[in-house]
């Protein structure tokens, strides 16, 4: 049985189309990620699933029931996660976490194995309000009280965001670690380089999914010649090399440009080419596909 | 479950303890608002200057003018000679009421002649004007029996009145129970909005969805603390109107204190019917001010007597609890009456809450939108 499975769920907010026909499945253990910038429809799938909206159309199940007409059952078994911050900021650490053993019948003692690793961290400060912690522990608060009364699933919207490098990192290696205790962990993200740390991930733009698959096999399977071109004129180079003959996609990769080919090309081939123009260009060099590399040759794809 | 709602009893309880705002929302305003409505909304008077025209100035009229003064009420601010000073009195404002006395007052008086005098005012004030009339009128009518010796005229009718329950019409026995029924509106209602819309827009209301906490729970959970504070205010302010302002509490202590319970439950009940549909706390703050408050406010007959209102706002007063705790309070604390007299007000305020109750689980989301 899948922990979470999802049949052609569609949903609209008036005229616009949040989600757009979604079907998946995330097996138990498994730790499945939602990739995709703001505005894809994260929240809202996780919203549907976490019973508290109804789709237009599409039938979803989680542990084994109806997300609308067993919504009570969900409700028992599941952890959630918002994106925003949501606990009780007035409240200190303990008594936040305290609060949502109670309402989920169970007790810090009883759970206590499955916090023990985040709580830990947390200890130091278990008599500070909520709200005067930084964003990285607030998170992992969160995390705690999300965890306290042993959810068969778990839903993360954006854990990460807004947390720092270090914090984040941590946050993940808690996630493994949970993953490995049977847990089915619903993650979601639009940080590209955390796709990796998933078992498996969907790649969601504009309500539509445009992949799921590991991510070491998007990577794999993508095909085409990779170059970063690194200059200090990447505008003019980018309009330059859209327009080349080569070129498959051309786009803006952080600091430098990430170029596909349409057939095999010299990296030094591609430097002359741009510098006969009189651009100057620093460096050209073969590079390996990220998920955002992926995820761009995807979306792109769409919209063309 | 039992200790789930204990669990929520005690955060609801932290929240409120830990924010100052709250705080002075339950036990400032209460106090300010008996010791403002105590002090200045009164329909006594002290002192009031007043100017004499004595065309007269003979024995009576100069009686007369002490009479006036003595009792406290009055004090001649000027004797001024001709009409034409009256304006500027009161155009100044030193003066509230011009007595004019006509001439030969004393022979007049002694030999039964009937004499007119005039009390002349500032319309523009006519509530104060009515009053003062009236003081007026009733001290020169105590004047002429006194100095005549005479007992009632027989051959005119005497009318004599006498204000039962409040002889002195002292205010606060109005203001008192007005104001527990609005302060109790204020703390009970809003305050419950407020906290259920702040779930709401912090969205902490999401995880306690998506929890098994039953809705009922939630909403008894919310309510328990304000209902407990409210009824802690509605003490407090008893307590103030009985010891500052001296206004008695005749009837059972037990029935008032029961029936100031339910109103509190009423009004919770409104609260969170009002939280149901609001989605932020300011959205919530507005419709507890605009719905409640106002018409609590006006058409109670706190301040305005429902009996001279158009019939449209008088049904609408009917149907605002306020109305009906309002005659109970007067009715227990002024009256004295036992359970029976108010048996009709308080099966309507229990109705209204089955109904408000009722709504309020009805209209309960159990999801997001």
């Amino acid at each position: 049985m899948s922990a979470i499975s999802v049949h052609n769920v569609s949903k609209s907010y008036g005229e616009i189309l949040a989600l757009n026909n979604l079907s998946f499945s995330i097996e138990d253990g498994e730790l499945f990620g939602l990739i995709g910038p703001d505005g894809a429809g994260k929240s809202t799938l996780f919203r549907i699933l976490t019973t508290l909206l109804i789709a237009d159309k599409g039938e979803a199940y989680v542990a084994g029931h109806h997300v609308v007409d067993d919504y009570k059952s969900i409700r028992q078994k599941v952890g959630y996660m918002p994106g925003r911050f949501s606990l009780y900021q007035d409240l200190s650490v303990e008594e936040n976490l305290s609060f949502f053993a109670t309402i989920f019948r169970t007790t810090i003692e009883e759970n206590y194995h499955l916090v023990k690793d985040i709580y830990v961290q947390l200890e130091p400060f278990k008599t500070r309000p909520a709200g005067k912690l930084s964003g990285g522990m607030k998170q992992k608060l969160a995390l705690c009280c999300a965890l306290i009364h042993k959810p068969e699933v778990l839903f993360l919207d954006e854990p990460t965001t807004g947390v720092d490098a270090v914090s984040r990192v941590e946050f993940w290696d808690m996630l493994k670690s949970l993953k490995e205790k049977g847990i089915a962990i619903l993650v979601s993200t639009p940080y590209m380089d955390e796709a990796s740390l998933c078992d498996r991930i969907a790649l969601i733009q504009d309500g539509n999914i445009l992949k799921i698959d590991k991510p070491q096999h998007m990577i794999r399977d993508f095909d085409k010649p990779l170059f970063a071109v690194t200059t200090s004129e990447t505008y003019k180079v980018l309009k330059f090399l859209r327009n080349a003959q080569f070129t498959a996609s051309a786009l803006p990769f952080g600091s430098s440009i990430h170029l596909t080919t349409s057939f095999p090309v010299k990296p030094s081939e591609i430097k002359h080419y741009v510098e006969r123009t009189g651009i100057p260009v620093d460096d050209v060099s073969p590079v390996e596909a990220t998920i955002e590399d992926v995820f761009l040759e995807l979306s792109n794809k769409k919209t063309i | 479950m039992i200790k789930i709602f204990w669990a929520f009893v005690k955060k609801e309880f932290y929240h409120i303890l830990r924010d100052k705002r709250t705080l002075l929302i339950l036990f400032g305003i209460p106090v300010a608002l008996v010791l403002l409505f105590g002090y200045t909304v009164t329909t006594e008077f002290k002192d009031a200057s007043i100017d004499i025209l004595d065309y007269a100035k003979d024995d009576a009229s100069t009686e007369l003018i002490n009479h006036l003064q003595s009792s406290g009420h009055f004090t001649v601010n000027k004797f001024i000679s001709s009409e034409a000073e009256m304006d500027a009195g009161f155009k100044e404002g030193t003066s509230k009421l011009v007595v004019v006395i006509p001439n030969n007052f004393t022979s007049d008086f002694y030999d039964n002649n009937p004499i007119t005098i005039q009390l002349i005012t500032d319309g523009s004030d006519p509530n104060n004007a009515n009053t003062l009339v009236q003081y007026a009128t009733n001290m020169i009518t105590t004047f002429q029996r006194n100095k005549l010796q005479q007992p009632e005229n027989p051959f005119i009718i005497n009318v004599e009145d006498r204000m039962l329950y409040n002889p002195q019409l002292v205010s606060a026995y109005n203001f008192i129970p007005g104001t527990i029924a609005l302060i109790l509106l204020i703390i009970s209602a809003m305050l419950t909005s407020l906290t259920i819309a702040r779930e709401k827009e912090l969205g902490t209301m999401e995880i306690l969805l998506v929890s098994p906490l039953p809705p009922l729970l939630i909403i008894l959970g919310k309510v328990t603390p304000y209902a407990l504070l409210s009824f802690i205010d509605a003490v407090l302010v008893l307590v103030l109107g009985y010891f500052v302002f001296k206004v008695p509490i005749l009837g059972s202590t037990i029935l008032l204190l029961f029936a100031c319970l339910l109103y509190v439950i009423t009004a919770l009940a409104l609260g969170t019917l009002i939280s149901t549909v609001s989605k932020t706390q300011q959205d919530a703050m507005m419709r507890s001010l605009m719905g409640l408050m106002m018409p609590s406010m006006i058409l109670s007959g706190f301040i305005f007597p429902l009996a001279s209102m158009p019939k449209v706002l008088q049904v609408i007063g009917q149907i605002i609890p306020a109305t009906y705790f309002i005659e109970i309070l007067k009715g227990v604390m002024l009256r004295g009456v036992g359970l029976k007299f108010v048996i009709y007000e308080i099966g309507i305020l229990t109705l209204t809450t089955f109904l408000l109750l009722f709504f309020t689980w009805k209209n309960f989301k159990i999801r997001l939108e």
